[in-house]
């Protein structure tokens, strides 16, 4: 346990992807504008699992194949489901959130995708009955995040202020 | 992306370079130095690999965007590192920022590096437009400073919504004589995918 820094994987997670991370594995996604980080954790089992998604619904997918990991919705599920699978129980699965910033205030504002991303997210958490512990949203600024299943905190990095951490 | 094939990128490298090319003219004019362009990109990459090509997702950079309307939309990126954001500011207004984070907090700062953008961005498609036989209107420049990935992300919208992939038209610009590290300001521009179609249709390239 001497240098613990040294030694630490991070997972990545990149733009419409999920992944899984175990203590004393850490878990990060970079440079979120209006895409969300959605975190489901155990803090006792200490397994955790992040999705970077980038649309709020998987009907909004034309035909074909679907890369569930990009919607709210489907992500979730998918994340959730993995969880369990890696040790997570059902009852105490619960949520922390960032993201969906507008990045760009004049033109095509009208989509403002970011907080329409932020608001399916929600409502999947609430249709799963899972709980939203903590959420760093809106806003117009990007954010790196890092999960750590060993304490269950949530940091957040931005250009333009100090790091937070929920 | 089956549709797009190495022709297609081809035709599309060479308006990217008749664009830039005008650019790098402008910008010329408007620094009094010489400035040079790399050989413009044009290329399909899955969304994962975009901000790594720009220097990671985390790289701080000013960007100033327009959303193009008209015979072909989509977005449009010109983005400057730190170090040529300052000094662009500098060289144009006097005043030196220590990071470029408070560029954000001065309204003469913010509209310079939106008129640059907007001048450039009139000279790229002025000459795109002519190459391709469309109209393109660029809106108002908007300008952000924050991690590459966060900006890069609000180019994605249109193609995230028909698949992992995205064609991005890519050049960079800087002075003559700099230094290899140094990386100039990089012009992005994602056509939307039903532009794309559409472009082909108009310079009579058929699907074989």
């Amino acid at each position: 346990m001497s240098s613990r820094i040294g030694q630490v994987n991070i997972v990545k997670v990149w733009m419409a992807d999920l992944n899984i991370a175990i203590a004393p594995q850490l878990i990060q996604t970079s440079g979120l504008g209006s895409c969300v980080s959605v975190v489901l954790y155990d803090e006792e089992a200490k397994a955790a699992g992040m999705a970077h998604i980038m649309l709020p619904s998987s009907r909004l997918h034309a035909s074909g194949e679907c890369n569930r990991a990009k919607y709210a919705d489907s992500a979730i599920e998918d994340l959730y489901s993995l969880l369990i699978y890696h040790g997570a129980r059902r009852n105490k699965v619960k949520a922390k959130i960032a993201g969906g910033a507008q990045m760009f205030e004049a033109a095509s504002s009208a989509l403002r995708i970011g907080p329409r991303n932020v608001e399916a997210v929600k409502e999947t958490l609430k249709k799963m009955h899972i709980f939203l512990a903590a959420e760093d949203t809106g806003g117009n600024s990007g954010r790196t995040v890092l999960f750590d299943p060993a304490t269950s905190h949530l940091s957040i990095r931005t250009v333009n202020a100090e790091e937070k951490i929920i | 992306m089956d549709l797009i094939q190495s022709y297609h990128l081809d035709i599309l490298k060479e308006a990217a370079n008749i664009g830039a090319g005008n650019a790098a003219t402008s910008l010329s004019k408007l620094t009094k130095e010489e400035i040079e362009m790399n050989v413009p990109e044009a290329v399909v990459m899955p969304f994962r690999d975009i901000p790594n090509h720009i220097g990671g997702a985390e790289k701080v950079m000013a960007s100033v965007f327009f959303r193009l309307t008209g015979e072909a939309k989509g977005n449009m990126f010109f983005m400057l590192p730190e170090q040529e954001a300052r000094a662009f500011i500098f060289d144009l207004t006097g005043t030196y920022f220590e990071r470029i984070t408070d560029i954000q907090h001065d309204p003469l700062a913010v509209s310079s590096l939106q008129e640059v953008g907007n001048i450039l961005a009139g000279s790229y498609l002025t000459n795109l437009s002519e190459f391709l036989h469309v109209r393109i209107q660029h809106s108002v420049p908007s300008l952000a400073i924050d991690m590459a990935g966060a900006i890069l992300e609000h180019g994605l919208l249109e193609w995230s919504e028909v698949g992992e992939y995205a064609l991005v038209m890519s050049t960079v610009l800087k002075k003559k004589d700099s230094s290899h590290q140094s990386t100039g300001g990089h012009f992005f521009l994602l056509p939307d995918p039903e532009t794309f179609v559409r472009l082909f249709q108009s310079l009579g390239v058929k699907d074989q």
